[in-house]
């Protein structure tokens, strides 16, 4: 039970990975939260990397996390100018309303 | 061992916990000081998994510039929260049945998979190897093997900057600002002008 392997991590990022898809239906209507949930599935994923470089011993994994966190920064960072561009004009957030292009 | 345990149980409780309120809280300023709680914690589980270096990586970017982004907008946008919350339990059902059957799959795949046996031939940089810290051993690779990959990374950083702000910059109008390259150009002629008067007169 106190014996930590690599299956707890699993099944710990498996939760969250969850949690996020989860938070993406819940909360339909909300950008800010919605992105939110995508980070928490960003999370999940390096928490499976960086297990599995534990796990096996190679250290590429940790390398692979490095990389999964700079495109997490560079997408919140244009989404969230998207978002304020977006309220800018339109005065809502709301998922719904987001619907210009449609034909 | 038995420390070892119990902290990975903690930190996982308090993330699963922090993750499950970051999608029900009410108001979303809530939302994003649970987010921070979430990577504060699985910071400690990388710590616990031997990865230092990303474990300060994780505060340094994700509580320090990306959460703190997040909270900036949450707080900047005026959203009426109750016309946000409508439907939240009409969405309920359909996001449970997708929740419950992502479990199922992960547990299928779970349940199933073994890891090759030769494995271990596939490695380009095993950590028993090396009798560095966790950072230098990183760096090590990162500078070495995956550069190319770095510089993307440095690329996609710099366009997603650059990217934002062009986004968000606006021009307004009846601002009055500095425009040097006008004022270096400006000629004594265009502004000045010289008239002979003579006394008494008036120009």
């Amino acid at each position: 039970m106190l014996e930590i392997g690599l299956s707890h991590y699993l099944v710990l990022a498996a939760i969250m990975f969850t949690l996020g898809v989860f938070g993406i239906f819940l909360n339909r209507k909300n950008v800010i939260i919605i992105m939110m949930s995508i980070e928490l599935i960003l999370l999940a994923v390096n928490l499976n990397l960086v297990a599995f470089s534990a796990h096996l011993g190679d250290m590429v994994g940790q390398v692979f996390t490095l990389f999964v966190l700079t495109v997490a920064a560079g997408e919140a960072a244009i989404g969230l100018a998207i978002l304020v561009v977006y309220f800018r004009n339109r005065g809502t957030i709301a998922v719904e309303d987001i619907r210009i292009m449609k034909g | 061992m038995i420390i070892q345990g119990l902290a990975f149980y903690l930190f996982a409780a308090i993330t699963v916990a922090a993750g499950v309120l970051v999608i029900s809280a009410r108001n979303p300023v809530h939302s994003v000081l649970f987010l921070i709680l979430a990577f504060f914690n699985s910071a400690g589980l990388f710590v616990l998994m031997g990865a230092e270096f990303l474990a300060m990586i994780l505060v340094v970017v994700y509580v320090g510039a990306v959460a703190v982004l997040f909270m900036f907008v949450v707080m900047m946008l005026d959203i009426s929260q109750a016309e946000m919350r409508a439907g939240f339990l009409q969405y309920l059902p359909l996001g449970a049945m997708i929740g419950f059957i992502l479990v199922m799959e992960l547990g299928i795949i779970g349940g199933s998979w073994v890891i090759a046996d030769n494995v271990d031939k596939n490695f380009v940089a095993p950590i028993a190897a090396v009798k560095t810290t966790n950072t230098e051993a990183l760096g090590n690779i990162l500078y070495t093997h995956y550069i190319y990959y770095f510089q993307a990374a440095g690329m996609i950083l710099l366009v997603a900057m650059i990217g934002a702000i062009v986004l968000t910059h606006r021009k307004r109008l009846g601002v009055r600002k500095q425009n040097i390259g006008d004022q270096v150009s400006r000629h004594p002629s265009d502004t000045l002008e010289i008239k002979k008067v003579s006394s008494g007169s008036g120009v």
